[in-house]
């Protein structure tokens, strides 16, 4: 009766998954998608304890506990503007329980297969399925295992760094070693050479090998990425760490790994393709680092940045009937989610139109600004996609940039020989008066000149966006 | 260095170079301050005013001419201010260079530097000085007043309970910048406006202020404004004669009429003719701002209001500025102080003459015992030439042809990447076995099901995906619980830390999420 009760539960675990996924297409179901994901995952795991294989059911439910309440309290604590940290931290956690699970497999592949014919019969649960493969199947699965700790040991150094990086940790530039992406493709045929060995001899030392290469590989590439590249780099790490699970699932020969494996690593591939395209680049250029070649001098820029004091900018908001706001990095950076918050709240009650334009790659992490804003407790449905809202512009008054640079750069669309020529930009310069709160005079990520700031419906609000915001806020009447 | 301000001695000039707002900020660029008494009287800005802005008040005009190193005023000085000038003086002022022959030979002679405010490049960096675009802006405005203090009627539409009211109907004659203000102005009276331009690429500025452009049935390729520095210039004799039929037309039906149609250097064009006039209703009002130069009717008087026989009054005054001194003071002021900021990059309280800079070289009229007019053509272009082609509208037709190709390039796209899926899995078909094959089917269809299903998440919700996923992809912790059991030390204590790991992720990822999606709230 166990077996086909633990089958049973995996398919509606996996069930509750999707639907957990599905759920997340609004903000209302989303609510509902996430007691799915609970009770998938709290079904899943009753099933395997008392299925076949399990045992030490009080170590582990006592491990378990153990990490939950670590979990929770992580939970609890965190603030949103280190979600994306704390994503990253999650996905290296992930990324290691893949490569000690691979292990295992392999471990005991070789105790059961050192076995005599007659002690394999006695076995049960994972050693017993593995007891029953016929040779072909034990090198599929050699394989299989080989790729899943491959997989989660690039997850695991990778996300460490993200996570680094991400927290301020590990400076935030793009830094490689010499040799650069020769070291990766270096460590990545050693693996490939271990692969073929381990397939000949099943031994431990190959597998290890690989995985120290895989941690460099992991560890190399993500330093060579820059910050504003992290929203690709983890979503990707989120795919992988799916993939890791589905590898792992083949060797295992568990569905529901599979299934789930491979909804995430399904997820984090979509999200990584937004987020490039978002960026009008392709995966292979953000993974390897530099912007696309520029193919001719730049668009020289004239005109002078203007700056203006808060007094200027409470005038002209005072006076506008809408505006929009366009939230980047910067306003994270600075904690100014609150005020921003409070300054749409006042204005909202003078009975102006406020929005906010959110661009796919604003922040650090694939809707880090929602989140804020969310927290900030600014209603999401004044919150709009770039798409929702770049035709308004023209429409109106005042459009208010707070620490984001290159998604408003019009180079984007008017300078064929911009780095960053293509890529979909929020069109703020069509607004009547636009306001740049900006902390210096630099240039944004790709390091190009913003000619939004030379515009002359554009003035600059420079200091740190949260003291500026909180000047502002009592001139607001 | 010390800048001062004499009092205009132009008969009927009421502004003042210097207010006690840009004494302030000139002060912060480091200069000291000097006005000649009584000098701001006239616009409203009293001695006291500008002592308490710490500018030294000076008691005539010869004494401040002597003691300052640098004399802003407002119109072009006259021969006994040009004597007053000295070598190393500098004169900030309108000059009318292109008619003040002697003027710069005055000034050639004494020595000074003079910058003459007309001569203000009209480029983007150098709007914040251009003088001239104040005083339009000004001239504008106040012509509108003026014609609504002379027309007997209401601007605006009213039903009242005394009867019905028609709002009144305005043509404003040349949009440039006092034509522009004074749409603006009409416009807000709630008048019905209407505008006209040589220049059509102006039409989207005026219907932005919220008046009609007037078309004219004519075509002919229309030489771009850029080119001539954003002015308009002399125009082809058949389009003048459409220009005039078109106005013939309108004639009858308006009430008011501001013509403000100039042309750089020249006398000003004849566009609203007797007959017009002659046509207009008694009591029709003309505004006609282009008087100084000749006008733009030809029976304008400068500097007086006059009523045709028919009952239609021509107002030709050209002091519309300083109708306005108060207002038009801040502006010059600001205008001047701007000026001064480009001159004093170190902002010690030192003229710096650049005469590399654009802006700086072609307002300088005179410089170091040198008639430095005209200047040469600025390095950047006044307004960037736009030539906007517009996207071909598409027929029915053509919308079909490119759906239909759309969709075939869909199907053959979706077909091909099928077939070649269909293809690979064959061939793992033949060299799997049939276990690993039967996990490799629920691999690719929760591959399918997943791209379908993640599409659909709303992009505001990518984080939550991204923890909620993180939870779910510790389903690893299946495949360790799985191996707990076995016997071996080395793999219970793997497989314990794997269950410890995903431990923390489920929780931390779960909660995370529910904690992010409760706060999302509706307003």
């Amino acid at each position: 009766m166990e077996f086909g009760f633990t089958t049973a539960a995996y398919v509606v675990a996996a069930v509750l998954f999707i639907l957990s996924l599905g759920g997340l297409s609004g903000q209302e179901s989303a609510k509902r998608a996430v007691w799915y994901g609970i009770a998938g995952m709290a079904l899943a795991v009753f099933a395997t304890l008392i299925g076949p294989g399990a045992g030490l059911w009080l170590l582990s439910l006592i491990l378990i506990a153990a990490g939950g309440i670590i979990g929770t309290y992580v939970a609890k604590r965190v603030q949103m503007t280190e979600m994306p940290q704390l994503v990253a931290a999650m996905h290296s956690l992930v990324g290691l329980a893949a490569v000690f699970v691979g292990y295992n497999a392999h471990f005991e592949l070789g105790n059961v297969l050192s076995m005599t014919e007659e002690a394999r019969h006695g076995l049960e649960g994972f050693a017993a399925l593995l007891a029953h493969k016929t040779p072909i199947e034990q090198n599929i699965l050699r394989v299989e295992l080989f790729l899943g700790v491959f997989i989660g040991a690039v997850t695991f150094t990778g996300s460490v760094v993200a996570y680094g990086k991400l927290a301020g940790k590990v400076t935030s530039a793009a830094t490689k070693l010499p040799g650069g992406h020769m070291l990766n493709a270096g460590a990545a045929a050693l693996s490939l050479i271990c692969l073929i060995w381990y397939f000949n001899s099943g031994g431990f030392l190959p597998l290890l090998i690989m995985t120290l290469a895989a941690f460099f590989i992991g560890y190399h590439l993500i330093m060579g990425i820059g910050g504003a590249d992290m929203p690709v780099v983890v979503s990707m790490l989120n795919s992988y760490s799916g993939w890791a699970a589905a590898a792992i699932g083949f060797s295992l020969g568990n569905d529901l790994l599979i299934v789930v494996g491979a909804l995430v690593g399904s997820s984090g591939a979509i999200l990584s393709y937004i987020m490039c395209k978002a960026m009008n680049r392709s995966f292979i250029s953000v993974i390897l680092g530099g912007f696309g070649g520029t193919t001719g001098p730049a668009m020289e820029v004239e005109g002078e940045q203007i700056a203006i004091d808060a007094e200027g900018v409470a005038a002209a908001l005072n006076d506008a009937d809408s505006v929009v706001i366009i939230p980047g990095y910067g306003m994270a950076v600075a904690q100014a989610q609150q005020s921003v918050s409070e300054l749409t709240r006042k204005l909202r009650a003078k009975g102006k139109n406020v929005r906010f334009a959110i661009h796919p790659v604003a922040g650090r992490l694939p809707g880090h600004m929602n989140v804020l804003l969310a927290e900030a407790k600014v209603p999401y449905d004044i919150v709009l996609e770039m798409d929702e809202i770049n035709e308004d512009f023209p429409d109106t008054d005042v459009a208010i940039v707070i620490g984001s640079n290159d998604i408003v750069n019009p180079a984007a669309q008017e300078d064929p020989n911009s780095p960053i020529a293509g890529m979909p930009v929020l069109e703020c310069w069509k607004a009547k008066q636009v306001f740049v709160s900006k902390r210096g005079q630099g240039t944004g990520y790709s390091g190009i000149e913003n000619p939004l700031f030379y515009k002359e419906n554009t003035r600059m609000f420079y200091g740190d966006a949260k003291q500026s915001l909180d000047k502002l806020l009592p001139m607001i009447d | 260095m010390k800048i001062g301000t004499p009092k205009e001695i132009f008969e009927g000039e009421n502004r003042v170079a210097m207010t006690p707002d840009s004494a302030l900020q000139l002060q912060k660029l480091g200069y000291d301050c000097a006005i000649e008494s009584g000098a701001g009287a006239a616009a409203g800005f009293s001695d006291a005013l500008y002592e308490a802005a710490g500018v030294q008040i000076i008691k005539t005009a010869a004494a401040l001419w002597k003691e300052v190193d640098i004399v802003a005023k407002v119109r072009q000085p006259d021969a006994t201010e040009l004597k007053r000038l000295s070598k190393g003086k500098t004169l900030i002022s309108f000059f009318n260079p292109a008619g003040n022959e002697e003027g710069m030979a005055a000034a050639k002679s004494k020595g000074a530097n003079v910058i003459a405010m007309e001569m203000v490049p009209r480029i983007s960096r150098a709007q914040k000085m251009d003088a001239l675009s104040s005083m339009a802006n000004i001239a504008g405005y106040r012509a509108v007043i003026e014609a609504g203090n002379n027309f007997g009627r209401f601007f605006t539409g009213q039903v009242t309970a005394a009867g019905k009211v028609p709002p009144a109907k305005v043509l404003i004659v040349g949009a440039g910048v006092a034509g522009l203000a004074a749409i603006g102005t009409s416009t807000s009276l709630g008048a019905i406006t209407y505008a006209f331009d040589v220049r059509p690429e102006v039409a989207e500025q005026v219907e932005s202020m919220g008046a009609e452009f007037v078309y004219l049935d004519f075509e002919e390729e229309q030489q771009d404004g850029a080119a001539t520095g954003g002015y308009a210039s002399v125009s082809s004799p058949e389009f003048r004669a459409a220009q005039l039929a078109k106005f013939r037309e309108l004639a009858p039906e308006m009430d008011i009429v501001i013509t403000t149609a100039l042309i750089p250097n020249r006398e000003a064009p004849e566009l609203w003719t007797e007959d017009m006039v002659a046509a207009m209703k008694p009591g029709s009002v003309i505004v006609d701002l282009a008087a100084e130069k000749g006008g733009n009717c030809k029976l304008t008087v400068k500097d007086e209001k006059i009523v045709t026989e028919n009952g239609v009054t021509i107002i030709g005054y050209t002091d519309f500025p300083s109708r306005m001194a108060a207002q038009a003071s801040t502006l010059y002021a600001t205008n001047i102080r701007h000026m001064m900021t480009d001159l004093t990059p170190e902002k010690d309280g030192q003229i710096n003459h650049n005469m590399e800079d654009d802006v700086i070289r072609g307002a300088t009229v005179t410089f170091e015992g040198d008639i430095t007019f005209p200047p040469p053509p600025p390095k950047v272009q006044a307004i960037a030439a736009k030539s906007k082609e517009k996207p071909k509208e598409l027929t029915p037709e053509e919308k079909r042809a490119n759906e239909v190709a759309a969709f075939k390039a869909q199907t053959k796209n979706q077909v091909t990447l099928l077939t070649v899926g269909g293809l690979l899995l064959l061939l793992v078909g033949l060299v799997a076995p049939a276990s690993f094959m039967q996990h490799f089917i629920v691999f690719v269809l929760a591959v399918f099901v997943g791209f379908q299903v993640i599409w659909n998440v709303s992009h505001s919700l990518h984080t939550p995906l991204m923890a909620v996923t993180n939870a779910i992809s510790s389903i690893i912790i299946l495949g360790a619980l799985m191996q707990i059991g076995s016997g071996s030390f080395l793999v219970i204590l793997l497989a314990g830390l794997s269950v410890f790991m995903a431990g923390i992720n489920i929780f931390g990822g779960f909660l995370v999420t529910r904690r992010m999606l409760a706060m999302f709230q509706k307003s």
